[in-house]
This record gives structure tokens, sequence and C-alpha cells, in this order.
């Protein structure tokens, strides 16, 4: 009992296992009875706000999570999309924050084990992962020990699984220095026959657990989870699980064979809370109970109480609802990868969740109590005063740069860390292995193949947190948009989403409020662009000593491209190209809030960002999709951190050789016609519903057909030079730009590792 | 011609290595499993690549092991053709089929990304469909694939000619930037004195489709088919002494620094 109890703490046990007063009277009334110890532990773990989403639940229901491609949405391990030709995607994105906050390459390792066995729980192969990584600046010595902990985390767990770690993003912002954002989007690929659900159907069937024993580590780990970080934040270690991916690698064979034999009935990963979460969860999905013999149990250490076994949070482990003639089948293939399967106990009509402790019944609480039973919160919601002095930011406190100095801001912005290339991360990672790595890392979506059809699913993770921060509402349709388009650039269909929301702590209005808003603006976005929620993850309590993260509703996108041959990737092709921009730049004052040219150039994070016009953003999808099928487009690349010229910049780094180099004429852009317009807002403005494209010149006429269509602005911006520099002119034809391709390059590339040697100072050039 | 693709607990690029033999050079495949040790029916066996038992102790170290290793090595004595990539590799050097040992990377980090290759002998049953001194694209992904052996095993390779891949630059130099991981002489593969043991960090098997970034790979299986056959058409005879140039007794003395 030491592992959650301080001796010295006066405090009722209930609290000091992180439940509320009103919580526990409630229990104690719905039971009819004090819960024993045993039981209490049990409440207080799923009863967590980690398991339990008290503070999102009711505005989660807002989200639309219907549409015709969704086989399985929120409410189970993972969504199940059809990607047709009898196939299915399950793909879901989860945290793993508060552990990585402490012990960063184990926090990232046991995060990848947890998503991948619940794409497993779903009777999936897990085919992707993508990691949506935020931390401090990298100035930072702690934050350094962080982001390289982090990454040989994820590399050293999921390099061994044989899933390939295929795309993702890393952002360095102030907020996350102390509390570091690390989500893990997983996808995996089934025939639609193979669904399986975490449902303990079937009185009489057996209950197994098969994988790693149990020992007592990660006791209390979503308790942990669901608190503010603090001074005392390292004493929390041990409630940080550790991971073995030669295990979790077994398991997920073991178990794809048990499903594939037709051996199992229902199927849960054990992940927060362990065996009382999933035994919980699976038998109030059936609406059955579950009787339990911890005895049974494969434990690592001797001397475990019923409590410690039911709290465990061990990794690698899945339990299984098996039929009794197939326990024998499971046991074998068991025994064929070396792991444990052992009959832990029985589906009961009993709808109660019994443990016994040899033979002796140590709890004994209503599935549906624990499983569904906690308290809904409405918390209060209050504007916070950042948010109105945002509204009256005064932009022309920002001058306008000399046209001289727009080279050199460009090269500055694409060494930016949140800019410049991800390869000394991504290096790290196998993401080739399986080989149907279409597209890694370092474009705006990953491709994957599908073997034996000519498909492709893309899938992007988005979220600008500074944006969110600036204007919750407007931030997640941004969020939500940017993840489509940067599907759709590669030619594929953007069909449904997964989210993982990374807020503070729910309990103050005003981080409820940038909640609130968050979710509305995503709502809306979602239903705009017919990409419905199919589950996700909460993270509150993203706080460290009261200062809390940007609010991060990262969004995990996935399409389809019916044909992979047909695919579009963001490099110029060849010399002769025309380029052209799709969409609109605003080029206004207001496209420079919250951008990075601002903080970056001018060391700002102020102003508020507009609203994405959710209609043309749809059109611009529609317009991408459809231009890739015809084979129009010969690179696509949409406008997201740096604008425009950072847009232009990278297309022409990745360019195949002989085609680097282009000669822009920013009339093309259509902003001379706003009157505000600031060049410096046209080149490096955000908040842009744009796509810029390449293509040959005889495919214009069609393009700018299908743009009128369907109501998407089009303009030609210029040619792939050859020349080797990136030139941007005025609309008089005077130079605002030319930087040589090489140059821009090198930036680029070497940006983050010299950040991470400190080589470039942070902060304003003025 | 029937390859075998061994299965161990960890590995992870047996799927990859069966697509490539049975897509894309439409060749019969099947998998063995680590426990299995009857190969007879099988005409070339592949060591994967991944984390066989997790890298636990030593890459490679523990699947040596395995009880299907004691059959490879036989067939191996008999002539078969075996290649090891990766952790296959890895797997090689551990049970003493090929001479060295692999440390960790130089840079102290996994390494994902593409490099150029040299083909340095292309009078093996493994690279004979490449011209001589070839510059060929193929990724690595690795934690250990610095290769190491004394200075004298490794002259030993080098007059041999059984270096058969070298990392270079884009002009074919053998230079330090040139090598990913720190591997002595910029060895990337390297075959056994009997020319039939061929051990490789460089994955061949994803570099054998176009949409992946490549083809590179593919010659490697299709050199061996080419091989295979030439070989059954001179009715079944020996390899060829020609194979690996030098190989002789020499050589003997490599294996035996080993053991």
């Amino acid at each position: 009992m030491a592992e959650c109890v301080t001796p010295k703490d006066p405090a009722p046990l209930w609290r000091q296992m992180g439940l509320k007063d009103e919580e526990y009277s409630m229990i104690v009334e719905k039971l009819g009875r004090e819960p024993n110890y045993t039981e209490l532990g049990m409440f207080a773990v799923l009863w967590s706000e980690h398991c339990a989403y008290k503070h999102s639940k009711s505005l989660l229901r807002t989200l639309p999570t219907k549409g015709e491609r969704v086989m399985v949405g929120p409410g189970e391990n993972a969504g199940v999309v059809d990607i047709g030709d009898g196939l299915a995607c399950a793909f879901k994105v989860e945290s793993h924050n508060h552990p990585c906050a402490v012990e960063p390459y184990q926090g990232a390792a046991t995060g990848i084990g947890g998503i991948v066995r619940d794409i497993l729980a779903m009777g999936a192969r897990p085919v992707a992962l993508l990691d949506s990584l935020r931390f401090g600046h990298l100035d930072d010595a702690r934050t350094r020990f962080l982001f390289g902990g982090v990454v040989s985390g994820i590399a050293g767990y999921g390099n061994c699984l044989g899933i390939p770690t295929v795309g993702g993003e890393v952002y360095f912002q102030a907020p996350y220095r102390q509390n570091p954002l690390v989500n893990v989007l997983c996808a995996g690929i089934m025939d639609h026959k193979d669904l399986h659900k975490g449902q303990a159907y079937g009185v009489g069937n057996v209950v197994m657990i098969v994988g790693h024993s149990t020992g007592r580590d990660g006791i209390h780990g979503c308790t942990f989870a669901s608190e503010e970080l603090g001074e005392d934040t390292e004493s929390k270690r041990p409630n940080v699980q550790v991971g073995d991916p030669f295990m979790e690698k077994l398991l997920i064979e073991a178990c794809l064979e048990m499903m594939q034999k037709g051996a199992v009935v229902g199927i849960q990963d054990m992940g927060a809370a362990g065996i009382t979460s999933s035994c919980a969860e699976t038998a109030a999905r059936a609406g059955t109970g579950l009787a339990i013999e911890v005895s049974k149990v494969p434990m690592r250490e001797e001397g475990m109480t019923a409590y410690d076994v039911m709290l465990s949070e061990s990794q690698e482990r899945m339990l299984l609802i098996v039929k009794p003639e197939k326990v024998e089948e499971v046991k074998a293939i068991g025994k064929k990868w070396g792991l444990n399967a052992a009959e832990i106990g029985q589906v009961t009509s009993s709808g109660q969740l019994q443990v016994f402790h040899n033979g002796k019944l140590e709890a004994s609480i209503p599935v549906n109590l624990l499983a569904e039973g906690s308290p809904v919160y409405n918390p209060e919601w209050k504007e916070p005063a950042y948010f109105s002095e945002n509204q009256r930011f005064d932009y022309s406190a920002v001058k306008v740069p000399e046209l001289k100095q727009f080279g050199e801001i460009l090269l500055k912005l694409l060494a930016a860390p949140n800019i410049a290339s991800k390869e000394p991360v991504f290096r790290q990672y196998d993401y080739m292995v399986r080989t149907d790595t279409v597209q890694g890392p370092g474009g705006g979506a990953a491709l994957i193949r599908v073997k034996g059809t000519t498909k492709a699913m893309a899938i992007a993770t988005d979220c600008n947190g500074r944006l969110v921060y600036l204007n919750p509402k407007a931030g997640a349709k941004w969020a939500v948009a940017e993840a489509a388009r940067n599907v759709a650039i590669t030619g594929a269909k953007p069909v449904a989403i997964t989210n993982c929301l990374n807020f503070g702590n729910p309990e103050k209005p005003e981080i409820y409020w940038q909640f609130k808003n968050a979710i509305e603006g995503m709502a809306e976005a979602c239903l705009a662009l017919s990409t419905p929620v199919t589950g996700g993850n909460v993270s509150f309590y993203n706080e460290t000593e009261g200062e809390a993260v940007y609010p991060t509703p990262v969004i995990g996108m996935l399409g389809v491209l019916d044909d992979v041959s047909k695919k579009v990737t963001p490099g110029f092709k060849a010399t002769g190209d025309v380029i052209a921009l799709l969409g609109t730049i605003s080029g206004d004052a207001v496209s420079l809030a919250g951008s990075e040219y601002l903080e970056t150039v001018h060391g700002a994070v102020a102003g508020c960002p507009r609203d994405p016009d959710l209609a043309l953003e749809k059109s611009l999808v529609d317009v991408l999709v459809k231009a890739a099928s015809e084979g129009l487009l010969r690179s696509a690349q949409d406008l997201s951190e740096g604008g425009l010229a950072v847009a232009l910049a990278e297309s022409c780094i990745l360019a195949e050789k002989g085609a680097d180099g282009a000669v822009i004429e920013l009339g093309g852009t259509g902003c001379k016609a706003v009157a505000d317009h600031r060049p410096d807002a046209v080149l490096f403005g955000e908040c842009n519903s744009a796509v810029v494209v390449s293509l040959v010149e005889e495919d214009v006429s069609r393009l700018k057909e299908i743009c009128g269509e369907l109501g998407v602005p089009f303009g030609v911006l210029g040619k792939v030079s050859g020349s080797s520099s990136l030139r941007i002119e005025s609309c008089m034809g005077t130079a605002v730009l030319d930087v040589q391709v090489s140059e821009l390059r090198d930036v680029w590339k070497n940006g983050l590792l010299r950040a991470m040697a400190g080589d470039t100072a942070r902060g304003t050039t003025e | 011609m029937k390859f075998g693709v061994v299965v161990f607990p960890g590995s992870n690029c047996d799927a990859d290595a069966f697509h490539a033999i049975r897509d894309a050079v439409s060749q019969e495949c099947e998998y063995i499993w680590h426990q299995d040790t009857d190969l007879s029916g099988f005409d070339a066996i592949i060591l994967p690549g991944g984390f066989s038992y997790g890298d636990y102790l030593r890459t490679g170290a523990l699947a040596r092991f395995s009880p299907v290793m004691k059959s490879v090595q036989k067939f191996a004595e008999d002539g078969g053709l075996v290649i090891g990539i990766c952790n296959g590799f890895q797997i090689l050097l551990e049970a003493g089929l090929l001479p060295g040992a692999m440390l960790p990377n130089d840079v102290l980090e996994f390494r994902c990304q593409w490099v150029n290759l040299k083909v340095e002998n292309n009078r093996t049953p493994f690279t004979c469909k490449y011209a001589p001194g070839e510059i060929v694209r193929v990724p690595i992904a690795h934690h250990e694939g610095n290769y190491y052996a004394e200075p004298h095993i490794l002259d030993e390779l080098e007059r041999s000619g059984r270096i058969v891949f070298r990392y270079v630059d884009e002009a074919g130099v053998p230079s330090r930037e040139a090598n990913p991981n720190g591997a002595a002489r910029n060895i990337a593969g390297i075959i056994n004195e009997r020319g039939n043991v061929l051990g490789m960090m460089p994955h061949p098997e994803r570099c054998c489709d176009s949409l992946l970034g490549g083809e590179d790979g593919k010659r490697v299986f299709l050199s061996m088919i080419e091989w295979f056959a030439s070989k059954r058409a001179c009715g079944g005879a020996e390899l060829s002494s020609g194979a690996v140039p030098g190989g002789s007794s020499t050589a003997t003395s490599v294996a035996k620094d080993r053991s």
C-alpha cells in the first residue's frame, strides 16, 4: 500500500488517491457501503480524469462522429474506417505527456506500446506510427534532455516492433518547456471480417491474460497523469512504466494469430489502470460481469496483493475473452511465441467485477459504476484577458522590413527549428520497414501503400498550438483544415480524423474556455470537410507550476488515395513547369497573427488569427483530389508556417535534380487587390487557405477549369526556372528576394542540428 | 528456385524479404520457423533483418543458438546460398559463418537512410547481375552496423575479394562522409571464402520497387536466381572456383581466427 500513501499526509485515503470528497460520497452512496482498500484503488484509477473523461465527456459528445465510411466510432479502443476493397483502417492518436516529462525515454517508449495495442485490439495489424511532439526552445538544457530522450525512446521501441514511423511533427515553443507533449498515432489495416471489439460477451467464456507478467510498476500511473506537475514531479518517476519492445512484438504476432484462428470473442489492451480498466470496460460494453482470480495472473514479483495486481500498469499485456473450447489453442499459440497465456477468470451474468485472491472475495463492484458511473463535470468557463488584448494588437508596431532584408528573413525562417528539416529526428526511426512507405517523413502526409491493391493511405498530424492559443476556435479549425490540406496535396481524399486534445487544468475557467472553443471549432471544421471524428484521447493538466501549455488539439487525418501511381509530392519536377497558387493569400496585417515570422523575426506571439473559410478549404481539397486523379499536378505544397515564401523554398529544396530554382511574380497572388496588404504578410503571413502547385504548361487550362467549377481562385505565380535560385519579384518586376537554392537547402537541412548545438541565437533581429 | 526466410522471434523484415522474393522476382518462398531444422527442398536461405530475441545481450548473439542455425550452417557447408541482411548479417557473424563483429554505429544513433554502395566484387552468386564497380542506392536501417575485424582479417578480405559492398559517395569514393556507421574500410557487405554466404547491412529487399524510391536491390535476388539456374544447367556442379577470386587456404585461416 506504500505506493500511493504518503505517511505524513493526513488527508483521507480517497484524497491521497486523487478522488474528490464528493466523488467518494457518490461511491459510498451508489455502492451502498464504504469501499474497501482494493475497491477504492480501483475506483480511483477508473474515475481519474485520464480514464473517465469527467471534464471532457459532455463537450466531446458535440463532435460529429458519423460518416458513411465510419465502421467504429468513439468509445472503442480505436476508430475504424472503411478504405474500400473489403479493407479497413483502425487508427487513433494518444498522449503520453506526463510520463515523458519525468522519464522521457520510457515515457515515449511505453506511449508507443499502448497505442499499438489499441490498434491490435481492433483486430488490425499495426502498419504505421506518427509522432506529434512539442518541446520548449532548444537553448534550454532540460529541453535538449527531454527532446533527446523522447526521440531515442520512440526509436528504441518503435524500430524494434517493425512498424515504420512514417511522419508526424516536432514543434519547439516556450510553453512546452516543462511539459512536453508526446502524442503517438498508430494506424493498422485489416479485412472487414477481422474486426474485433473490446467486449466480454458470453457467460461462461474464459478471461485470459496474454503477454508480459504483472509487476508492481506503474501503479496509479493514470492518477499521476490526471494532475498538474509540480516540484515533486521527480518523485513520480516510479509511476512511469518500463517498456519491452521485444515482448510487444511477440504479443502482436501472437494476438493476430489467435484472432486469425477465430479463438477470440473480445480483446482489450491493458493500458492505463491495467486489469481493472480492461475488465470493467469489456464487461460494461457487453452488459456482463467478470470474476477474476488474481493468484492466477502470472506475476513477476512475490507477495503482490489483489490491489497491486488490479492496479498494475505493467506493459505488453492483453486481456482476451475466449470460448472454453478455444483455450488450449490460445495457450498453444502463446507457448509458440514464448508468452504467458493464462486463464484468470470467467464471464458472468452478475454485472459485477468480482476480484478473488486465493478464493477470498477482495472486491465486488458493479461494472457500470466503475466504467461509466463517474461524475460528468461541466466546469465554468471564462474568456481570458489575453484574448481581448490580442484583438487589439497594433500591427503598425511591427515594422515592415526593407526589401533587401527579405532574403535574410527567409533564410532565418527556414533555419528556425519549427520549419527546418526534421531529418535529424526521423533518420533515427525506421520509416521503411514493411516496404509500404511510398512517402515517409518530411512530406505533408505519409503515404502507406496497401499491398495487393492500387491504394495508399495518407496520414498527417497537425496542430499549430500558437494559433489555437491566440484564438482557440479559429486555431482548431486551422488544425483540421491544414491536416486535410496535407493529406490532399498527396492526391488523397481526407476521410476521417482522430484527435488528441492536450490542454491545461480544466478546473481553471480560462483553460476550459480554450477547450470549449477548440471543440466548437473542430466540430465545425470536421462537418465542413466531411471528416468525422472516430475517437482519440484527452490529456488535461498539462501544466507545470501553474503554467499551461498552448492548447493543442492535435488532429490525425486519414486519407485514401485510390491509385497510388497518381501520388503528388512537394518538390518541383522539371524546368519550364508553371507554378500556380490555388486558393487565396490575404496578405494583410491580420495574417501575421501567430505567425512563425512574427515570433522568430519580431519576437512576438500576438494577434488574433482569423477563421478559415471552411467552404473554400473544402473546395480546395476537392480540386487537389480531382486534379491529382487526372494526373495534372507535378508538385503540391501547402502554405503553413512561414507562409508562401517558405512553401516555395521547400518546393525548390525538394526539387528533382535540374528543376531547382523558380521565378515568381507576386502579382499572381492577387494580393494587390487587398487594400492594406503588406509585403511581409504576403510572403510570410499564415492562416491562408492556399496551396502552391506546379504543372506542365498544357495542363494549365484544365486545372483552371476545375478551379472555376469548384470555386477556387487560381493564379499563375511563375515558372520552375532551373536557375538554381529562388527569385521573387514584386508586381513591378523588382526583385523582392533572390536566394541561391543551395543556400536555402543548407539552412533548412542543418537548422535543427545547429539549434541543438546552440549555434543560432533565438529572438529578434531588431 | 525456392527461397526460405527464417523467422526468429523478433524478426521484422521477414515479410519484406518474402514479398520481394515472391512478388518482385517471382520465385517460390516459404517462411522457416526458428525451431524448424529441416531445410531440405530450399535452394537459398534468407536471414532477414529485425531484432531477433530483442537484440538482448548483443545483436544476433542469441539467435545463433536457435535450432535452425545448426541446419543453416550445414546448408552453407553443403554449398547452399545463404544471405543475411542487417540483423541476419549480425547473426552470421555471431554464428561464425562470416568473420568479424558488429559494433554500435559510431554516431551512437539508429540510422535509417539511403546510402550509395559500390559493388566491389560482381563475381559472386549475389552480385553477378551488377556491373563491376557499379554504384547502387540501397537503404540502411540499423543501430549496430559498424563492422569490425582485426587488421589482418580486413587485409585478407580485401586481398581475396571478399568485400562485396562498400559505402561510397556519389562519385564512388569510400569517404568518411559516405560511411554512415563507422564501419572498418567502409565495409557494407562481405562474403565467405567459399562464396556462398553473404552478409550485408543495407536492405536490398527494401528497394525492389520504383514506387518505394528505387529498384537497385532487386538484382541481388536476380543474381542468386541466375547463378542457381546456371549451376543447375551444368549439372549441379559445385560453385566455380572463380566465383570468389583468391578464395583459398589463407581464407580458411580467417575463419579459424573467429572460432
